[in-house]
């Protein structure tokens, strides 16, 4: 991020947030990436009239007005880059309207959307990302554009559980490096070393490196990269271009080892988004733990998993204690691991089915990346539940370093 | 007395009850003590993630924190209330709370505390809103005056 980077204006369509106490975090938040806050002025009359012309009659004055000022903005009375819509945690009819109202600003205008459901304890780092993403989006277009890789460049995706770097060159992915996150600027550099070792290249020879992930400025500052970029549009952009779905929707979803990504692409720019963050049970480290459990590899959990039958052990929760709990209850009472290790890869698509995919609008083609993509009992739970063909590109655990990568190269000429 | 009012930040309600000798509790006080406030940083109002913990005495962890900090505000004014006057339905500009789910739990407490209580519509025409105004003069009225309260 980078203060000298044209200010974004950013519209806050919110409902109770500063009765939660945390518009002081996302005014932080805002303030980071270089961006601020409006909120579209709207009379009385807007107000009254605005069930009637929205078509949705709710309670909650407060959601009334949200609704009234995405009507000004749809309208363009007020000018935005950015849409922020944001609503208590919990509220059922919030919930309605904060999805309405995104998909009603998105559809016709076509401005980057995000929504998000907050509690007291959302923090400015929790939003950090998201804004990002969100000012990213409506500040570097020409930069997202960018559909093939050129020159040789690099990308290091320093993820919650893994390390992964890429070397590319001319479009095509020359070294490869993938190490556990231990500490983060060390396992970047291992993992950034076995691909320039693979790639037979030297640091002097990269012609441009972008960064992404949780160690995206730790790392990018170190290693003096040209660019430091959250991991949903990094990720975006490197899934449609490893599916080779540049072109027209996409849905990528990336269920993460710390938090879960739902993004909805057009043209390999991201326009709506979720990032899911409030429960391990919908993580990747639930199967880590359940591949524990059940005495075997991460890697091996999936071809397990595509084995059994999820429907026959009964799970009684999604939590990460509770839930690892029954799955250990119906290894006791005879299931076979192949039906536990189906049963783990359905709660967490379950969960991520349920929770997060309300905010974005799945279209085909569906797009699964990340390392836990790997796990095929993963992409075929997806399936089942979305009931459409999920796509896993080759390379796919390596998704933001290819993304970085790529949009590093938009860099060479500088 | 003590007279809660709701919408609680009517001011026509609030100066009713001044009017007739009694105490309006309205939410300006309670926001304009937020804001008066020096050494808290979260604008416009002043309110911290710690009062929607406060709302934890009316409602639990899985009521969103929007209505939490909002019974926070009402807390003071809650306790205090010895009479209540609801008007049902009003026009934005009349008063408005902001979350439907508030003021749902808001007018329950009040009903739950046994204390005297008119309720009456949002008058839509003339007549009607003579009437309004009369029901409420003759509520206050009913009341003893906040100088006797003393």
């Amino acid at each position: 991020m980078s203060t000298t980077e044209n200010l974004v204006r950013i519209a806050q369509l919110s409902c109770g947030a500063e009765y939660s106490g945390i518009q002081n975090e996302i005014d932080s938040a805002v303030k980071q990436v270089n961006a601020v806050m409006v909120y579209p002025e709207v009379d009385i009359g807007d107000i009254e009239a605005i069930e009637e012309e929205f078509g949705l009659k709710v309670a909650s004055p407060d959601l009334k007005l949200l609704m009234a000022r995405a009507k000004s903005i749809v309208t363009g009375k007020v000018h935005v880059d950015a849409v922020f819509i944001a609503t208590c945690f919990r509220c059922a009819e919030a919930a309605i309207v904060r999805s309405e109202v995104r998909r009603y600003i998105n559809e016709k205008t076509g401005i980057p959307v995000i929504s998000y459901s907050f509690t007291e304890r959302t923090t400015a780092g929790t939003l950090l990302t998201r804004m990002e993403a969100l000012t990213t989006t409506a500040r570097r277009k020409s930069l997202l554009a960018r559909e093939k890789q050129n020159g040789l460049t690099a990308g290091i995706d320093s993820g919650s559980t893994t390390t992964k770097a890429v070397v590319m060159k001319d479009n095509k992915i020359i070294g490869k490096g993938w190490v556990p996150t231990i500490k983060v600027l060390e396992s970047a550099q291992e993992a950034f070393n076995n691909a320039m070792k693979e790639a037979g290249v030297t640091r002097s020879d990269i012609q441009a490196l972008g960064t992404t992930g949780y160690g995206r400025f730790l790392i990018g500052e170190f290693l003096k990269a040209d660019l430091m970029q959250e991991e949903i549009t990094v990720n975006s952009k490197g899934a449609v271009y490893l599916a080779d779905k540049q072109k027209g929707p996409a849905t990528v979803l990336d269920i993460g080892g710390m938090d879960n990504k739902a993004i909805s692409v057009m043209d390999g720019i991201p326009g709506m988004f979720t990032m899911g963050g409030i429960c391990a049970g919908a993580s990747g480290r639930f199967l880590e733990m359940t591949a524990k459990r059940l005495g075997v590899g991460i890697t091996e959990l999936g071809a397990l998993a595509l084995k059994g039958n999820a429907h026959n052990v009964k799970m009684n929760s999604y939590c990460i204690v509770f839930g690892i709990q029954s799955l250990v209850n119906s290894l006791a009472g005879g299931s076979t691991p192949e039906d536990v290790a189906a049963a783990a890869c359905h709660s967490v698509a379950e969960q991520l089915f349920e929770q997060q995919l309300q905010e974005v609008d799945v279209k085909e083609p569906v797009i699964m990346v990340g390392g836990t993509s790997l796990i095929q009992g993963l992409p075929k739970a997806v399936e089942e539940l979305l009931k459409v063909k999920v796509i896993v590109p080759d390379n796919a655990q390596y998704i933001g370093a290819v993304g970085a990568a790529l949009l590093a190269s938009g860099f060479i000429s500088k | 007395m003590k007279v809660f009012i709701y919408p609680t930040n009517s001011l026509i309600l609030s100066d009713l009850v001044e009017r007739f000798g009694h105490e309006p509790l309205a939410i300006m006080q309670e926001i304009g003590k937020k804001v008066r406030t020096q050494g808290l940083d979260s604008p416009p109002m002043n309110m911290t993630p710690e009062d929607p913990k406060f709302g934890l005495k009316y409602a639990a962890v899985e009521v969103p924190s929007g209505v939490r900090g909002r019974m926070s505000l009402f807390d003071p004014l809650l306790s205090k209330a010895e009479a209540a006057i609801i008007v049902i339905e009003p026009v934005i500009s009349f008063g408005c709370m902001g979350c439907a789910r508030t003021n749902e739990l808001v007018n329950f407490l009040l009903r739950g505390k046994k204390i005297p209580l008119l309720k009456l519509d949002y008058p839509t025409n003339e007549e009607d809103a003579k009437m309004f105004v009369y029901k409420i003069s003759e509520f206050l009225k009913s009341l003893k005056p906040a100088e006797d309260k003393k």
